[in-house]
């Protein structure tokens, strides 16, 4: 089953593409929309989900256009990335409004259910406002699942979460997708989206730079030259013992300590701590010069 | 999957169970709005004028010698002042607020059709300009002139129609601009209160004059400076109600989120 199919998407705002040209599709199961701040990702979510028009190309949802079809929603649900929601409700309130627009039969009980399923059952009926970050994300989670949807959206869904929150959301999700259901969400943190998803859509500058299994992206992720900065106690030292090693490529000596650059992060990383204990160099710094998911995703454009 | 998709068809089965008024109206969206309004600190603004009006035409009641003193104050300070106010600052509240803070998206992203959120919210907009506008004058009229007497029905009348009218306009500013209360305040002051007075043209799309008229049609007091016929009043008002949410409604219908920043 294809849930999402995007053909030749594109969308612009006067002289600015903010995407350009994508085809993609998405089926059940966990799918990460993944890409640095700016690249796009909410905007393709925000079409997906019929919030914006495409400038050009076809959409559809669950075998619908989604622009300007509110019936969607009977299929879909979004949990988009604004915190803003009624706060002046409580949890479970908020949810049976929610299935309450969804007409459902019982909403009482669909709400109760979906509140179950994001582990709010006990605060459901404290007010909104006064919930943390995650309890607000997942209260909007459970008011997306209340009416059993094929295809769930998320944008952004863990930020400003502590990692306990992380956990627990990306256990939800996880569920969600093995339970038939199409998970997409948009994230800009690869251990995110590596943690979650096994099929990745990477976007870059509002193009679809890669786009499958993630093992296999990451893979090419990995190997790429990666640089790093070392300070250690003896700098000099180190570099001359780490020039020998086939996994680094250059050492340079500057201000800032050692600047390595390593052909394989793994190898690398495994070999120098053991490099500077046989030496009995103390080890100080670690510090990747060039990990910005920016410069990860360049590298996949270039690739 | 198929466990799922039998939960889903037998959640979805009491379709058929909503209320008659769900095709107009949206009890869910009502409700809601008239919470999300009222809770709000700028509930409390809603009350300041009505208070005004309702204490100077008591203190007017007592010290005043002209008898013409409660159509000049009523028709003036309430059809001017009191009601557009309250009602410009009701009408853009009620969708714009949220709009304005996003929490619009999750009203949005249920299969509720774009007419009845619009007028649901108007009708919100209405019952809330009633009871701080429309009332406060039918009060104000009861003391100035007796709570039976012609003047102070045909002032209730009139704000009744305003009320309808003004929230129709608002609350379609508030989809179509982030700055409807200022986009409104214009209206009120440059249309209706200066071009209002210098062209006589002006007056057929003015909302004051449609309530003056309805009123004096009651009322039948010249000191209310109405210009308008009944029929012409009337007639209009339901144009512009009905034109303002209709057009509000397809606005709605292409509400767009902002993208990445780019």
């Amino acid at each position: 089953m294809t849930a999402i199919e995007l053909s030749n998407v594109s969308r612009w705002y006067g002289n600015v593409v903010a995407v350009n040209d994508i085809t993609m599709t998405m089926g059940p199961g966990v799918t990460g929309l993944l890409g640095p701040n700016g690249a796009g990702k909410t905007t393709i979510l925000h079409m997906i989900a019929g919030f914006l028009e495409p400038s050009r190309g076809g959409l559809t949802v669950a075998g619908a256009p989604s622009w300007r079809n509110p019936e969607i929603f009977r299929k879909v649900g979004l949990v988009p990335e604004r915190d803003s929601v009624y706060a002046f409700l409580t949890g479970a309130e908020f949810v049976t409004a929610t299935a309450k627009l969804h007409e459902l039969a019982d909403p009482r009980a669909a709400a109760r259910r979906a509140i179950e399923i994001v582990e709010m059952t006990e605060t459901q009926d404290r007010k909104i406002s006064t919930y943390s970050k995650g309890m607000r994300q997942r209260i909007k989670v459970a008011a997306a699942l209340v009416h059993d949807p094929e295809v769930i959206l998320l944008d952004e869904p863990f930020n400003g979460m502590d990692p306990r929150q992380r956990l627990h959301m990306m256990d939800l999700l996880h569920q969600q997708g093995q339970q038939g259901r199409v998970i997409l969400f948009s994230s800009h943190i690869l251990e995110e989206v590596e943690r979650l998803s096994g099929t990745i859509q990477v976007i870059v500058g509002g193009r679809l730079a890669a786009s499958g299994d993630f093992r296999a992206i990451r893979r090419l992720m990995t190997s790429r030259p990666h640089v790093f900065i070392v300070r250690s106690s003896d700098d000099r030292l180190l570099g001359s013992a780490l020039i020998g090693r086939p996994a680094v490529n250059a050492v340079e000596l500057t201000p800032r300590g050692l600047q390595v650059r390593a052909s394989d992060y793994g190898t690398f990383t495994r070999e120098l701590a053991g490099l500077t204990r046989d030496r009995g160099i103390r080890l100080r710094e670690l510090l990747p010069a060039d990990e910005s998911l920016e410069s990860v995703f360049a590298y996949l454009l270039a690739s | 999957m198929s466990h799922r998709n039998s939960t889903a068809a037998a959640a979805r089965s009491g379709k058929g169970a909503v209320s008659p008024m769900s095709g107009v109206l949206n009890g869910v969206v009502l409700r809601l709005t008239l919470r999300a309004t009222m809770g709000r600190k700028r509930a409390l603004i809603f009350a300041i004028a009505p208070v005004i009006l309702v204490g100077v035409s008591a203190l007017l009641r007592l010290t005043a010698n002209s008898p013409s003193w409660p159509p000049e104050f009523l028709g003036v300070f309430g059809y001017t002042v009191v009601l557009p106010l309250t009602a410009l600052i009701i009408g853009t509240s009620v969708l714009g607020a949220e709009i304005d803070d996003g929490s619009i998206v999750h009203l949005l992203a249920t299969p509720v059709r774009r007419l009845p959120v619009v007028l649901s919210k108007f009708t919100a907009a209405v019952i809330l300009t009633v009871v701080f506008g429309a009332i406060p004058e039918y009060l104000a009229g009861a003391i100035a002139t007796g709570p039976a007497s012609k003047l102070a029905v045909g002032l209730f009348v009139g704000a009744l129609a305003a009320s309808v009218v003004y929230n129709a306009l608002f609350v379609m500013l508030s989809v179509v601009t982030n700055r409807a209360i200022a986009v409104g305040l214009l209206y009120l002051l440059v249309w209706e209160g200066l071009l209002g007075n210098l062209v006589g043209g002006v007056r057929l799309l003015s909302v004051d004059q449609y309530a003056l008229g309805i009123s004096n049609s009651v009322a039948h007091n010249a000191s209310l400076h109405s210009h308008l016929t009944l029929g012409t009043a009337v007639g209009m008002g339901i144009v512009v109600t009905c034109v303002a949410l209709a057009f509000a409604a397809r606005r709605l219908s292409s509400f767009s989120l902002k993208g990445d920043a780019v």
